[in-house]
Order: C-alpha cells, then sequence, then structure tokens
C-alpha cells in the first residue's frame, strides 16, 4: 500500500487521504488503514473516522499532537490488507411498489429500461459498506450496477421519512432519520439499522456485504404501507 | 437527599438538554452534539459544585420559562449574558441561586451570547443515547429538545448555600471576534487569493444560524472547480464553502461528513467562542500552523482550569455575609461615635 498524504485539521485532528477519486480500492485501504491504527493502540488518539477515500484521526491536543500521531501512523506501514474475516453479509428487505415509490418509474425512464429490469438490477445487486456519512446511522452501499445509476435530483425532496432505500450514482443508503435529500427512492425497507443495544449499536460495519430481499407491501409495518 | 420536579412554562426553539456530547461514533454517522458552548457549560456545573459531564439546559436567545413545582435546590446561568428573575430575584449574566417550589425561572437574552447554560445541584434525570444525553437537534436523539407543558426532575436536589451568589464571567468566557484556524484540510480547491481574503477580511454571523452550523456573510471564495469531491469527514468547527463561494462554520450538530471541499478549520476552543457571537456580529480569521494551534490548545486549557478552579471556590454563606456587614458597620459607627 502507498504511503498515503497526512494533512493537519485544526488542533485536533489529521487527514490521511489515499486518492481523491472514489472506487472500492481506495476505500479498502481506508478500512485497512483504519483496523490497523484501531489495533496499534496509539496514546492520544480519541477516535478516527473512515470515509470513502481518507480516514480522519481525531486527538486529544492535550495528550499528543499532529507530528507524533502521523509518526506513529507512518511506522505502521505496510499495512495488511483488510481483515475480512469479520466481515457480514447482511440481507435486507425491500418493497418495491410503485404506487410507494413514485422514483421507480423516473429512474427507469432515465435509464431507459422498465421498472422490473431496474428493481431486478437492484435486487442483483451486492453492495458493500464503504461509510456512515451525514447523519446518524447513514450508511452509503456502493458498487450500484451501472445500469441503474442516476444523479442527484436538482432540489432535495424536503421530510423523506425513515425506512426509505434510495439510490444516487453508485451509491445505494436506507433512511433512518427524517431528511431533506435529493436521491431517488427505488424502496421501503423495515430493516432497523440503529438498534437498541448500547453494546452494538448500528447493524452495518464499514466493510460488510449487502445485498437485497423483495418483499410484499403487505409485510411492511402498517404505517410504511401507506403512500 | 431528595428531588425536585420542574414544569416548561415556554420554551424557545433549540432549548435543549446537553451533556458534554457524545464522543466516539462519529464513524456512525453521529455527531458528538453536546453544548455549543463547552466551556460554559462545565462553568455551569462547576457554580453547583456537580461533575463536569452532568446534563444541563442549553437555552437559546428565544429564552425559557421553568416553574419549580416540588422541593427546592440550587441552581445555576453560565454562558451569554442572560437575564434571570427568579422569585422576587432579579439578575444578569453568572449567577448561582436557589429555586423553591412555587417559584419561576425566567431567562431571557441580555447584553451578549448567543446560549446560556441553567445546571441544577443534582442530577437531571432525562433519558439518553449511546450512553449521553446530548440532544442531537435534527433527529431529537438524546434527551431531547424543552417543550411547554412537560415536567422533569432533579435528583439528588440539594440546595448548596457555599454555590450561591453572583460570579464574574472570565475573560477566556466571552466571545471571540478573532478567531484561530488551521487553513485546509481541502484549501487546495481554492485559488490561493482565496485564503488570503479569509484571513484578512472580516465576515459577518448571519441568521441562518442553527446548531448544525452557521452561515457567514462577506467576501465570496471562488472555488478552482466546482467539482464535486468525494464525501469527507467534517469535524466541529470545519468551514466548508458551498458551490456559490459563502462559508459555513460547522457546529455541535454537525453533519458527520459532506462534499464541500473546508478551507479552513477553526481552532476547537475557539469554535466555543465563537457560537456566543449573534447574527450580524463579525469575526476575522487568523491563520495559525498546526504546531501553534496545538500550543494554543494547550495555553487555552491552562488558563481555563484557572478560571474553573476560581469558580469552584466556596463562597460565604449568608451568615457569613451578614458578619462580614455587622464587623465592618461595626469599625464605621465605632469610628464615628469616637470623635
Amino acid at each position: 500500500m502507498g504511503m498515503p498524504t497526512f494533512k493537519p485539521v485544526a488542533d485536533r485532528a489529521v487527514l490521511i487521504e489515499f486518492g481523491t477519486a472514489v472506487d472500492d480500492a481506495l476505500n479498502r485501504k481506508v478500512a485497512a488503514l483504519d483496523q490497523s491504527i484501531s489495533a496499534a493502540g496509539i496514546t492520544g488518539i480519541v477516535e478516527t473516522v473512515p470515509a470513502l477515500v481518507n480516514l480522519l484521526v481525531m486527538f486529544d491536543p492535550l495528550i499528543t499532537d499532529h507530528g507524533e500521531i502521523e509518526t506513529a501512523i507512518r511506522s505502521l506501514f505496510p499495512i495488511p490488507e483488510q481483515d475480512e474475516a469479520g466481515a457480514k453479509t447482511h440481507v435486507v428487505p425491500v418493497c418495491y411498489d410503485a404506487e410507494l415509490c413514485p422514483d421507480l418509474l423516473d429512474i427507469a425512464t432515465a435509464t431507459e429500461q422498465s421498472v422490473d429490469d431496474v428493481i431486478a438490477a437492484h435486487l442483483g445487486a451486492k453492495l458493500r459498506v464503504s461509510m456512515y456519512g451525514f447523519a446518524p446511522g447513514y450508511a452509503y452501499l456502493s458498487g450500484l450496477p451501472d445500469a441503474i445509476q442516476v444523479p442527484r435530483k436538482p432540489s432535495a425532496t424536503r421530510g423523506v421519512p425513515t425506512g426509505r432505500v434510495m439510490i444516487a450514482g453508485p451509491q445505494c443508503l436506507i433512511t433512518t432519520v427524517v431528511m431533506p435529500t435529493g436521491w431517488s427512492i427505488i424502496g421501503r425497507s423495515p430493516i432497523e439499522i440503529m438498534k437498541d443495544d448500547p453494546d452494538n449499536p448500528f447493524l452495518f460495519n464499514v466493510g460488510d456485504s449487502v445485498v437485497f430481499e423483495r418483499i410484499a407491501r403487505d409485510a411492511l409495518p402498517a404505517e410504511m404501507q401507506m403512500p | 437527599m431528595s428531588e425536585a420536579r420542574f414544569k416548561v412554562i415556554f420554551a424557545g426553539p433549540l432549548v435543549s438538554f446537553q451533556d458534554e456530547g457524545r464522543i466516539g461514533h462519529l464513524r456512525f454517522g453521529v455527531s458528538p452534539s453536546g453544548p455549543m458552548d463547552p466551556f460554559a457549560h462545565r462553568a455551569a456545573q462547576t457554580m453547583v459544585g456537580n461533575a463536569a459531564g452532568d446534563t444541563a439546559i442549553e437555552v437559546s436567545l428565544g429564552g425559557l420559562i421553568l416553574e419549580c413545582i416540588e422541593g427546592e435546590t440550587t441552581f445555576a446561568l453560565a454562558g451569554g449574558s442572560f437575564s434571570v428573575q427568579c422569585g422576587a430575584a432579579q439578575g444578569e449574566g453568572w449567577i448561582a441561586q436557589r429555586v423553591r417550589r412555587g417559584d419561576k425561572i425566567t431567562l431571557r437574552a441580555g447584553a451578549w451570547g448567543s446560549w446560556a447554560y441553567v445546571a441544577f445541584a443534582g442530577q437531571i434525570d432525562v433519558g439518553s443515547w449511546l450512553g449521553a444525553t446530548a440532544t442531537h437537534s435534527m433527529s431529537s436523539f438524546g434527551a431531547g429538545a424543552l417543550q411547554a407543558g412537560m415536567e422533569f426532575t432533579v435528583t439528588n436536589a440539594e440546595v448548596r448555600e457555599r454555590r450561591e451568589g453572583e460570579y464574574p464571567c472570565p475573560a477566556c468566557a466571552k466571545p471571540a471576534t478573532d478567531v484561530h484556524v488551521v487553513i485546509g484540510p481541502q484549501d487546495q480547491h481554492f485559488d490561493p487569493s482565496s485564503v488570503e481574503v479569509f484571513t484578512s477580511q472580516p465576515y459577518t454571523l448571519t441568521d441562518a444560524y442553527d446548531r448544525m452550523g452557521v452561515r457567514l456573510s462577506g467576501p465570496t471564495l471562488s472555488l478552482l472547480n466546482a467539482l464535486s469531491i468525494p464525501s469527507e469527514p467534517i469535524v466541529r468547527g470545519s468551514v466548508q464553502v458551498s458551490g456559490d463561494g459563502v462559508p459555513t462554520v460547522l457546529l455541535a450538530d454537525h453533519q458527520t461528513t459532506g462534499g464541500y471541499p473546508k478551507i479552513a478549520t477553526i481552532v476547537s476552543r475557539d469554535v466555543d467562542r465563537l457560537t456566543q457571537l449573534r447574527a450580524g456580529d463579525a469575526v476575522r480569521f487568523r491563520a495559525v500552523s498546526a504546531v501553534e494551534a496545538v500550543q494554543y490548545a494547550r495555553d487555552q486549557s491552562e488558563r481555563d482550569e484557572q478560571a474553573l478552579a476560581a469558580i469552584a471556590e466556596p463562597r460565604a454563606t449568608l451568615d457569613e455575609k451578614l458578619l462580614n456587614a455587622n464587623l465592618i458597620g461595626g469599625v464605621i459607627s465605632a469610628t464615628k461615635d469616637n470623635p
């Protein structure tokens, strides 16, 4: 693994960057470095935040500084490949109902295929949890097939409820809090990414895989069955 | 030890329960939340003799009215200069006083500051999420916002007379109009002259100001290309610049990642003080190196500890105050009676 760049962030973090274009190989390097840092137990590190192409390492400036953190992390190289033995594959139930998900038709029109083809492509995908970001429990799932990639909408839809399966570009995510968003809603899912378990509060870990399983509208909780 | 119970008579927007924040979950998209001005939050807890991590009420410019419906306790107010009326007593700014059943506590924004903290001697008994009561305003996760009609309990409530009285607001708790930043981490996406402009021209806070961030107004900053960069981690104090060239400072409830480039990042302690500015107030950003920023953090921390140690000094009880007054009075009258 080549040496990434290190950039200071204010008085309390270092941003470690492997590249600038989103791709799975870079994201795997981020995850591998995150694992190595976590295993090394470097003094003064408060938390690490893996993102698509970079990793933020936050530290306590009363204990350490940017230089010490950079030296300690450089000494970990070369970084072994990410240990994916612990990575899980999650099966996420999705209801693709045209009445509940009006964007389905727009996605089909934009990608010049039928709604059924769009659903089949989504069901055939195996996505990777590449990071959490933006809001609590927002897991960015990457690897959506080219055939159903659509750009963000020009303007955001306000108040999108929880449990919406949305896509934009190569990514997919399932909403966990009410948010404005410019992503297209492809389905609805009753899955609970935020769990009521203090030791393990989030369903996915970065590096896990996600596949989808189709469910009928009446398999959704009652409140999600309404248009 | 007993309980005190309070009813919310009125709460402005963005008045919420906050402990020190929820650290360690950024990797799951969870921002730290916690107080907008962490130093003032600690000061309020110190004033009533609580532990630093206890829950306080963060009061916004909208104000707050509470009624004590059971018990009694000592409460403290720190942060911006807010006026407080409790029973017959009226004050402004940093003060700790008693509240008894039947008293109403009315808090209103005063001369300066955007946020104030109310701490009670005892513990505010509210729900938590991921081990913290800190309220995330966007989702309401955590103990939540205060709403008219709701009630809450302070457990282990006790009057702490030696904590009651007025406290001078330390200089380090005043708003900062001169804010230290470390340039980057995405300054490469800006025209070099933009970095120069950002650190030499004044900016003004706008009223697009909430717990997620504050939009600034001032010279626009030109991005080299309006490319969308991969979503990158954000911290409290990141200054991100959207496509229109306008900077926004991200605050306690910030989104954890974002695709807008960050021209600079404000050093942690100055973020606290920036939050006490109001819409229309000017701010200047002064670039320092990463090494200088760490030294600044250490110097500020030492100064903060000194300020908190001074606040922690026990106050005189009412009896002692009267005794002192009598002694002084006695000396004066003795002089008078003895020509």
